[in-house]
């Protein structure tokens, strides 16, 4: 199947995750992401797979925590409250190192919010969101493509670090229809016999998956683990595209549906003389520290633009260690930005710079 | 292979003991080999211990160590895993239900079961146990009734009896503030979901032998593939309650019962064991 399909975000995740050969999906409806459930719902049986409406999203997290346990790659997708009712479970997940895809369609918020996009969860994907020490790889498409793309990579991922792994989409990804072209896929079949819950034969030890280390010796000795672990994904695992930044004077830094929408502002200033370019990060954890410093020393300032009251501006901040001022742009509530509304303040920023 | 006949060695004695020859002893009992060889962490008297063997002697009894995944809970029995000779997962407070849930489904020939305390399926966990019993689930749920939260040293939990005293009723229960002591057993047999639901003790022998047998039948039923099992059992907690074990027992037979009535609560329709039988 490699012709282009017009399909929504939300549906072309879930053909996604059945040609990714996803054995199990648990899910609770919410919008702006139930066609996820609706979709898997109707086609996956067709697959001979397991899908299930939970009776709660802390049913479904802790559903994917069984099924991957037992071994079996399995995902559950919800939108912002849905995911903080996770939290607890994810973190049980990362410390039991089960492998697993975690789906969140960022709405608006806090508490109820609103349907509609946002990326105020940003800190509660990339700095822990649950209990304790851990991290996800958290994966943040900007288009449907990669709304399908990052399934395939999120599952691969998930296993090869034993991890759960986010994506962190939004509602207007999730909900707006595009082309998408499914890549041939081969699931990599990752041998988990060593930890998976299948049923003890005389010829093993017992597995048993648990996060639970109640000597503080043994905990840190896991801990350590984990942060090994963590450590080889910051290495690994960094992932960002980068346009026009070569000349660029001005650097957008936004990820998902904020580096589509700064990258029409950057034509619209291209066209104007405004030499901008944008630094969009694909992976939001681990973070691309190394290339924004980098980038840092060649230009007047860094923007952060992003939905929501200004999040992951904190890490562009930590990235360019002060080198260059830091501004941020955003917008909540539920609303996007128009381009030119972005161009605007770009433009009363370079006017303080000229300024000063 | 498992076998009953598996013998154990004996003591050494420094005395030679006339006609005592270990070809003259019949093995009369044997710890199953499906627990682990450890000394467990449970109180003197506690019921944990007892209830584990129990459970793992069916699973040696039935052979089906291979085809069994334990889920344990938060609580007193959150090491089960260290003890049961078993594939085991660890599931978060209260969520064992679901966590089983997943696991029946994607191995339907597999063993299923859950072990959870009375705070972890009754307080934090009774939506997902409710829900799974009412999917059916085709688990059993074996549920550890002592009327207190034991890891935490003896808290008020939603079993706990009118007017008994714990570290947060110091005054005892009132039903005013806390509600009422709540019954597992008679809410879950309501449900059309839940196919065999009893309630035990196993503060003496012959509770003990009835104990088994109803986890046996639980287990069995896996196989009638026709909904879920709950065995609640009021177990002894001699430490949160402040008592000796015998004291304990005294307590079960006294004052639990008379909230936690012991015996079947809901039996399986005659008509779907005969299906099974006559499949075979």
């Amino acid at each position: 199947m490699t012709e282009a399909k017009l399909m929504k975000g939300n549906e072309a995740l879930a053909e996604a995750a059945i040609q990714a050969g996803c054995d199990a999906y648990f899910g609770y409806p919410i919008t702006p992401q139930s066609e996820v459930l609706e979709y898997l719902a109707r086609e996956m049986p067709k697959h001979g797979r397991l899908v299930m409406q939970a009776e709660s999203e802390v049913a479904s997290i802790n559903m994917v925590y069984g099924a991957a346990g037992a071994g079996f790659r399995s995902m559950t997708s919800s939108s912002s409250p849905g995911i903080s009712l996770m939290q607890e479970g994810i973190s049980y997940l990362a410390g039991a190192e089960l492998p697993c895809l975690i789906v969140n369609v960022n709405r608006a918020g806090p508490g109820l919010g609103t349907i509609q996009p946002g990326q105020g969860d940003y800190f509660q994907s990339v700095k822990g969101g649950g209990h304790g020490d851990y991290k996800m790889i958290v994966l943040a498409p900007a288009s449907v493509q990669e709304m399908a793309d990052f399934v395939f990579l999120g599952f691969d991922l998930a296993d090869k670090y034993r991890n759960p792994v986010l994506i962190l989409s939004d509602g207007a990804i999730g909900q707006m229809m595009e082309k998408v072209v499914f890549k041939p896929y081969t699931n990599p079949q990752v041998d988990k016999s060593a930890w998976a819950t299948t049923g003890k034969p005389t010829t093993r030890e017992r597995n048993y998956v648990t996060s639970l280390f109640i000597q503080p010796e043994r905990m840190e000795v896991h801990n350590l683990k984990l942060e090994e672990k963590f450590k080889r994904i910051r290495e690994n695992e960094v992932r960002f595209e980068e346009i026009n930044t070569a000349d660029a004077e001005y650097i957008f830094v936004a990820y998902g549906l904020s580096a589509r929408i700064c990258q029409k502002t950057m034509d619209l200033a291209r066209e104007k003389g405004i030499k901008v370019g944008l630094l969009r990060p694909i992976c939001v954890y681990p973070y691309p520290y190394k290339r924004l410093e980098e980038l840092a020393s060649q230009v007047k300032c860094m923007i952060s633009v992003e939905l929501n009251s200004g999040q992951m501006v904190e890490d562009v901040q930590l990235a360019v260690k002060g080198k260059v001022p830091v501004e941020f742009i955003g917008k909540m509530g539920g609303l996007l930005f128009t381009p030119e509304e972005i161009l605007q303040q770009l433009e009363k920023l370079i006017q303080q710079y000229h300024a000063n | 292979m498992q076998t009953n006949e598996q013998v154990l060695p004996l003591p050494s004695l420094d005395i030679a003991v006339p006609g005592c020859q270990e070809d003259e002893y019949e093995l009369v009992y044997h710890k199953p080999s499906t627990l682990v060889e450890v000394n467990m962490h449970y109180c003197p008297g506690c019921a944990h211990s007892l209830v584990h063997k129990l459970l793992m002697e069916v699973v040696e009894d039935m052979n089906i160590q291979d085809k069994t995944i334990g889920i344990a809970p938060v609580g007193c029995s959150v090491f089960a895993y260290d003890y049961m000779n078993i594939d085991m997962q660890e599931a978060a407070h209260g969520r064992a239900a679901a966590v089983a849930t997943a696991v029946k489904r994607l191995m339907p020939e597999k063993y299923v079961f859950t072990y959870q305390g009375d705070g972890d399926l009754a307080s934090i966990g009774i939506a997902e146990t409710l829900h799974a019993i009412n999917r059916g689930e085709n688990i059993l749920i074996v549920f550890m009734n002592n009327a207190v939260y034991g890891m935490t040293s003896g808290q008020m939990a939603p079993t706990t009896l009118t007017g008994m005293k714990t570290t947060t009723t110091p005054n005892g229960r009132e039903t005013s503030l806390s509600g009422y002591p709540i019954k597992i057993a008679e809410l879950m047999a309501v449900l059309p979901g839940s196919f065999y639901v009893s309630r035990q003790t196993v503060h003496n022998a012959a509770a003990v032998r009835k104990t088994k047998k109803a986890l046996e039948k639980a287990i069995k039923y896996q196989d009638l593939n026709k909904g879920t099992c709950l065995v609640e059992i009021i177990g002894n907690c001699p430490s949160n309650w402040k008592m000796t074990p015998t004291e304990s027992s005294k307590f079960i037979e006294e004052e639990m019962i008379k909230t936690f009535p012991v015996g079947d609560i809901k039996l399986p329709k005659a008509e779907d064991l005969k299906t099974k039988l006559e499949e075979n």
